[in-house]
């Protein structure tokens, strides 16, 4: 059982990397290929604008007013509340919890997508004509993640430091000019070249693994579930490991 | 013409073609019949190259496709086009897209060039007021003739059906067969269906081709079938009580 359980995982590993090999194809045409990027910058990144604007404001607010409620000690200056909101956006929040939850929109909707596709022979459709399945369906979605998901994060962290600016002033734990000293205070521009970096590597992870589980689903409209769940899961589970393999690599 | 030789092809422990050879003839409607689970699909799947065999070769017109590497395969590809059971339309293209499709990624046409060639392959199979509509929008026996049009829009050689009549009504069925029938003849070219549905063998079948337990069990044409002595054969041919008041009325 556990034996099988790894050549499992070993199988999977394969395919994957057999599938990526496709994928890093030549597109077939450059104008479609570039049509197709630009749908996909539209459905992953343009339409997930409002979701990631709302939980960036929310989540920007409300670390500003638990970071508040923490402090006692009246030898921490209140600058602090700042500084834990920007860092807390830059490092972490917009970089990796963003992600997962595109992971979540995107990653489900890429491997229910292709799924169906696979299910109802549209992929074989594709494969008779004598085109390459792989890189006309993933390719655009890959290349319009990466594109798209840094903008996401910038906009994200800009929202969140922004909400708690203004959430703090409202309800009285932070002036204004309070907080912008704890925002610039020890700056340090690579931290946001991290955090992109970061989110690259996360986008990646969340179109290939859906479109893997996608791309290789077999049955029905339960197995395109089932697929749906799995991508979400790895592609998270995937996200969690990177993000400390990262975060090992950059930042010590 | 479409030779297949020898071929052989396994699932794990399970043999689910053993050394099947036969021949799919130019300018006719070949059948390939059978059982479910005899191994039909996976025939076909390999002659089309979706499968990969484990023995054997498949020649389309003496160019051997089973040893061509992919960019050749591609060629033989474009030369090849194929109905699917669920017709496997693109949803998120309309009608006139879908046809246009292998036009926009394999032909060097203008738009209005392509324009043209859809819209006669519409008419062609009579469906000329769906253009802007979205599969989802349109029955399934017009899914199944959008399917031909989008099959036929490069101009294949060679055209494959899989169970083209299956979840459509006896009319519908037979206005589809029909329509397969005289794109063969009228393009000439080598037409291979697979189905289990002995009206439509008896309404278009030229040359039928009887897959039992993984081997080619029986092959000939629409007359002899009627007259087999073939036990598994008969068993398959005469299964309902309409085929076995045929066999009564015809002896």
């Amino acid at each position: 059982m556990v034996f099988s359980h790894r050549m499992q995982i070993f199988t999977n590993i394969g395919r994957y990397a057999l599938l990526m090999a496709s994928v890093f194809r030549r597109p077939e045409k450059w104008k479609i290929f570039y049509r197709l990027t630009v749908l996909e910058i539209d459905k992953i990144g343009v339409q997930s604008v409002g979701i990631v604007a709302l939980l960036s404001l929310f989540m920007g607010a409300v670390i500003c007013i638990q970071t508040a409620a923490n402090i006692d000690s009246g030898w921490i200056p209140v600058y602090t509340i700042g500084f834990t909101v920007r860092q807390t956006m830059i490092l972490e929040f917009s970089p990796t919890i963003i992600p997962v939850i595109m992971a979540g929109k995107v990653g489900s909707n890429i491997a229910s997508e292709i799924g169906t596709m696979r299910i109802s022979e549209q992929i074989d459709a594709l494969d008779i004509m004598g085109i390459n399945s792989a890189n006309y369906l993933i390719l655009p979605k890959l290349v319009g993640a990466l594109f798209i998901f840094p903008f996401l994060i910038v906009m994200s962290m800009v929202l969140g430091i922004t909400a708690g600016a203004w959430v703090g002033e409202l309800a009285g734990v932070i002036s204004m000019p309070d907080y912008q000293t704890g925002i610039t205070y020890d700056f340090r521009p690579f931290q946001v070249a991290y955090s992109l970096i970061k989110t690259t590597v996360f986008a990646f992870i969340i179109v290939t693994i859906s479109a893997y589980y996608g791309y290789y689903t077999k049955g029905g409209a339960l197995e395109v579930g089932k697929a749906s769940t799995q991508a979400v899961v790895y592609s998270i589970v995937l996200i969690m490991i990177c993000n400390l393999l990262i975060s090992q690599l950059v930042l010590t | 013409m479409i030779a297949v030789e020898g071929v052989s092809k396994t699932f794990g422990t399970q043999h689910v073609l053993r050394n099947v050879s036969t021949v799919f003839e130019t300018g006719k409607v070949n059948f390939i019949i059978g059982r479910s689970g005899s191994g039909k699909s996976v025939l076909t799947k390999c002659i089309v190259g979706l499968l990969e065999v484990d023995e054997g070769r498949i020649m389309f017109n003496d160019r051997n496709f089973t040893a061509m590497n992919e960019q050749e395969r591609k060629a033989v590809r474009q030369e090849i086009g194929m109905l699917f059971q669920g017709s496997a339309l693109f949803d998120s293209l309309t009608v006139e897209e879908n046809v246009m499709f292998p036009l926009t990624m394999f032909s060097n046409m203008s738009k209005a060039e392509m324009l043209d060639r859809v819209n006669w392959c519409l008419k062609r199979v009579q469906l000329d007021n769906a253009n802007k509509k979205f599969p989802a929008e349109i029955s399934g026996g017009m899914q199944k003739r959008v399917g031909i049009a989008r099959a036929i829009a490069m101009n294949p050689k060679y055209l494959f059906c899989d169970e083209p009549n299956s979840g459509l009504d006896p009319q519908t069925a037979i206005v589809i067969d029909n329509l397969i029938k005289e794109i063969t003849y009228e393009f000439n070219m080598t037409t291979v269906v697979v189905s289990h549905d002995m009206n439509s063998v008896i309404e278009i079948g030229d040359r039928i081709n009887f897959v039992f337990e993984g081997e080619i069990w029986w092959s000939g044409d629409k007359v002899d079938i009627l007259k087999t002595t073939n036990d598994e054969l008969n068993n398959f041919v005469y299964a309902s009580d309409f085929m076995r008041i045929v066999r009564e009325k015809l002896q």
